[in-house]
Order: C-alpha cells, then structure tokens, then sequence
C-alpha cells in the first residue's frame, strides 16, 4: 500500500552552471539564470510504500511523517535562498530535478524498516514537477 | 529512476461521427458529442520524459527544448483549430481522445531524436486531459 504526505516550502534559487559562461547558461536555463534568482512555492509529495500495522491500523504514523519531513526538509529551505543557504546548492544547480534527489537523499535514512520511502515528487510549479525513485 | 513532467494547454473543437456508423447509430453511441456542429474542450496536455540527471546541467532534460518541440509538433497545429476540419490526421479518424492522445504521442516520437539527438531522456508517456473529469494515457 502507498501513503502520501504533502508538504509545501517557498524559496528562491538561481540556476546557473560556474563551468558555463554567462551567454551559455542564459542559453541552458533561460531566465532561470538571473543572477538575483527568483523563487517558487515548491510542493512535495512523499510517498512511502508499506502494509498496515495489524494494531495501529497504520502504515506509518503520519505525524511522525510530517515531523520528519519537517526537520529534513522544510525547516532547512523554507524562506531560504537555495544557492546561498542549503549545501549542497552552493556547488550543485538547484533544479527541480537535483532538489528532488536531494530531499530523497535526506528522507531515505529514515525508514529502513516496515515502511520504505518509495517516491518524491516536487512540483516546482503547477506545469512541471520531478518524480524520483532512487537510483540513477 | 527520475522522471519530469511538463503540462501543456491547448484549444480545439471536434466532432465525433464515424463514418461507417449511420445517422441514429453516430448520435446513439456518441451522443451530444456527435452533434453537427461541433463543440470544443481546454485540453492539457503533460508530457512525460525520463532519463538520468545530466551532471553539468542538473536537468533531464533542457525545458526550452522540450517546450519548443512541443510547440512545434502538437500545440502549433492543434491549438485553436476544428480536430475534424484542420488537422489532416482527423480527416478519416475519429478524433477521439483516445486517438487525439495516440497521434500527439506519434508526432512526439517521430520528432524526438532530431530534438534530442545528443540527450539520453526518453518520452516515458503522456497524458491529456480533455476534461476535469476524464484523462487518457499512455505508457511506454
């Protein structure tokens, strides 16, 4: 069975590759390449796969979802400036994409047993968003 | 495995009537859909790509590449014109969503490799939206 939790952060970010000259990453990123950055309201879905616990009833205990997702996640980059505030963004373009992985990477260790963190999906608008599994 | 999807609107009227249907059979199975006229839907489309993160870009795949293929090869010919009258695949198909769903995906496949001749991403699907009540998909 599949459980999901939303959750929402707002932040500001730059997307801009230091190996690519200014003309060449206008060209990548469009204007998503403002050196002053602009922001989104991100949406995350975190999705975990498991079977009810006979006694709770539960796959997981949601609220203890919603804390976790808290502390990994939303408490670090809400309000913030993605380059400037969370690592790994200082050397990493925060994407859509490695913004997903990033919050799979600090979701996954915590649940190894029962329930496993199946998917993120982050919506960095409502016409595009990024869905990450694991793996490359 | 990382997936991205891009959503996409477009316009456009249709009329379903098949031609080896007679005229009580047409308005039997497809109802106020079949009504001579035509009547039009806000569809949207969300386009599917999957593939490894590039290292030095951090992306699937390039937005504005997929947006220009997109607009070249779906929304340019389809968005506010008569399915039935003005796009050619229609001129013997029925344009239902089904078949609306399965020729966009065609025209993205035929034109993807020129796009993206240098990205592994693969179109991993679409999916459209002819209402807020009904969507049709494929996946690959």
């Amino acid at each position: 069975m599949l459980i999901t939790r939303r959750a929402e952060f707002s932040a500001s970010h730059v997307c801009s590759s230091p190996a690519l000259s200014e003309a060449e990453n206008h060209a990548l990123y469009g204007p998503a390449a403002n050196a002053s950055g602009h922001g989104h309201n991100y949406v995350l879905e975190v999705t975990l796969e498991g079977e009810p616990d006979p006694v709770t009833g539960m796959v997981f205990d949601l609220s203890r979802l919603k804390s976790i997702i808290n502390d990994a996640v939303i408490g670090p980059m809400d309000h913030r400036f993605l380059n400037h505030e969370v690592p790994p963004f200082d050397r990493v373009v925060p994407t859509a994409e490695n913004i997903a992985v990033e919050v799979w990477n600090r979701l996954a260790p915590h649940f190894h047993d029962g329930a496993l963190l199946r998917n993120v999906r982050l919506y960095e608008t409502e016409d595009l968003w990024v869905d990450y599994s694991g793996g490359v | 495995m990382l997936s991205l999807t891009r959503r996409y609107r477009f316009c456009a009227s249709h009329r379903l009537h098949s031609t080896s249907l007679n005229e009580e059979e047409n308005r039997a199975l497809y109802g106020k859909c079949n009504n001579p006229w035509g009547h039009g839907h806000d569809y949207v489309l969300e386009v599917i790509v999957r593939g490894p993160v590039d290292p030095g870009s951090g992306q699937v795949v390039n937005i504005g590449a997929l947006d220009r293929l997109v607009e070249q090869t779906v929304i340019g010919p389809l968005d506010h014109r008569s399915l039935n009258q003005d796009v050619p695949a229609f001129a013997g198909t029925v344009p239902t969503s089904e078949n609306l769903v399965r020729e966009i995906e065609q025209q993205l496949l035929r034109a993807w490799p020129s796009a993206f001749s240098h990205s592994p991403a693969v179109l991993a699907g679409i999916r459209l939206r002819e209402t807020k009540r009904n969507h049709f998909e494929t996946l690959r």
